[in-house]
């Protein structure tokens, strides 16, 4: 699949911005994942009407791979700037692909504390590759690719989002 | 022999033995891995699942309360499974060779071993001796190394400072004796420091130190004047006995940190110290406890870099 087939990451974002505004509580905060998740986060918060400041989350020390990868990548620091305790939290990942990064995503949350409700938004959903029982409430698209293929969220320097198909080694 | 025993054949580390000979990346990987575990004793689960279900063991021949209490809290913060052996009391008193010890443990499912030994190498020789899986952890052997301390006082340096490559810093007392002395200037050089300079008395300088890359003053108005980090070291009593000195009183008179002799170094300078301190011997009370000392962030550092090391270990 070329490219250009790939949906426009800021239309995605403005769309989820729209079914995410009624949604909203003064109890909600964004939690971006990193690092594509933490750029839709930014910018989504831009967009939303929301008093909280947004949280980023580093999933590094509690995914499920470590013991074949290990801590190799640059690890980003999480910050979140609020109590997670009784928080209504909107998760916001660049792409849902198997539900591994969302479910230790969830388990980082809960070592903050208890968090009222979670909800998951991602720019793209990569349907029928799931591997644990994980669904997003707010979908930007949804693509189907092969599995060698991987989506990413890419920044460039004047911070213009945009996604991109990148074969896996 | 592979040219770095403590790295794997992707020249990932593998063993954390000594600073000596490890690229400055890898130095620095684990600085911004500990980085990230500062933010898990903001948690309110102090706690992340790294290391669930590995055991680790904490093998003390010679006495230590902070280096083995950081490492156990480091390895319970991982989720790690952490067995203290504190070997002078036990097994070695029953005539059982170091490397014995080390099987029987292997033979418990160790996957790491944090080792503490009076003699310089015992770690080298346990990393050599265990199974491929096991990794091993230099707490400190003889002389000879104690590269978490060295790693943890430049993760102190790089807080309050920022950058290495604009640095002076001063290593101040018992170098000669000292591994923590030893690991930090290698750690020190590594990233990058331009002027590492130690100070001591001829007795108490190694012979040759100059070239480990540092500069030697032997008073402490020319060796203080302008760093920006006054390192102090532990100045054991035995070294009294051993004739190296004439006597507590007058060491403090000439190489002991006082308000007077810290006001030749810079400002801003940061205080140090790897504990446990002897207050009126090496340090004043008045400098150890003063605004400049960083002497108990360094001890809680020491958790985070601990955290660091024993992860990436465990994941090459």
């Amino acid at each position: 699949m070329p490219t250009h087939t790939l949906p426009d990451a800021n239309t995605l974002i403005n769309q989820l911005a729209a079914a995410i505004q009624p949604t909203l509580t003064p109890n909600t905060v964004l939690v971006g994942m990193h690092t594509g998740g933490v750029w839709a986060a930014q910018q989504l918060h831009g967009l939303l009407d929301v008093s909280m400041p947004h949280g980023d989350l580093d999933i590094s020390f509690y995914r499920d791979d470590f013991d074949k990868i290990g801590l190799h990548a640059a690890l980003k620091p999480t910050r979140l700037p609020f109590e997670v305790e009784g928080r209504d939290i909107l998760l916001v990942d660049d792409v849902l692909y198997t539900g591994r990064s969302v479910r230790a995503a969830m388990n980082a949350l809960f070592d903050y504390g208890r968090p009222a409700r979670i909800r998951l938004a991602v720019l793209v959903d990569r349907i029928g590759d799931r591997e644990l029982p994980i669904m997003a409430e707010f979908v930007g698209a949804t693509a189907s690719v092969p599995r060698h293929q991987h989506i990413h969220l890419i920044r460039d320097d004047a911070g213009q989002l945009s996604l991109k198909l990148v074969e896996v080694q | 022999m592979s040219p770095n025993p403590q790295l794997n054949k992707d020249g990932g580390l593998r063993h954390l033995l000594t600073i000596d000979g490890l690229p400055r990346a890898i130095l620095t990987h684990i600085l911004d891995t500990a980085e990230s575990f500062i933010t898990v004793s903001e948690q309110e689960v102090k706690k992340v699942p790294l290391l669930r279900g590995k055991a680790i063991f904490n093998l003390f021949f010679e006495p230590s309360t902070r280096t083995r209490t950081t490492f156990e809290i480091a390895a319970k913060r991982l989720s790690a499974d952490v067995i203290n052996l504190n070997i002078n009391a036990s097994s070695q008193s029953k005539g059982e060779t170091l490397l014995d010890t080390v099987d029987n443990l292997s033979a418990m499912q160790a996957d790491m071993f944090v080792v503490r030994h009076a003699q310089s190498g015992a770690a080298h020789m346990i990393a050599r001796h265990v199974a491929p899986h096991i990794h091993v952890v230099n707490a400190g052997d003889g002389r000879h190394a104690h590269p978490t301390q060295g790693l943890l006082d430049v993760f102190t340096i790089r807080k309050y400072k920022g950058e290495f490559h604009n640095l002076r810093v001063a290593i101040v007392g018992d170098v000669l004796h000292s591994r923590v002395a030893r690991s930090q200037i290698h750690a020190l050089t590594t990233l990058g420091v331009p002027e590492v300079r130690v100070i001591a008395p001829k007795t108490l300088l190694p012979t040759a130190v100059e070239q480990m890359g540092v500069q030697v003053y032997h008073d402490m108005g020319q060796g203080l004047k302008d760093v920006d980090v006054v390192i102090m070291l532990r100045l054991q009593n035995e070294r009294m006995r051993g004739a190296l000195l004439p006597s507590a009183q007058e060491y403090f008179k000439y190489y002991g940190l006082t308000p007077d002799k810290l006001a030749h170094a810079h400002p801003d300078a940061i205080v140090m110290h790897p504990g446990p301190m002897n207050r009126g011997v090496e340090i004043d009370s008045a400098v150890a406890d003063g605004k400049q000392s960083v002497i108990l962030p360094q001890v809680t550092y020491g958790i985070a870099v601990r955290m660091a090391v024993m992860s990436i270990l465990a994941g090459n």
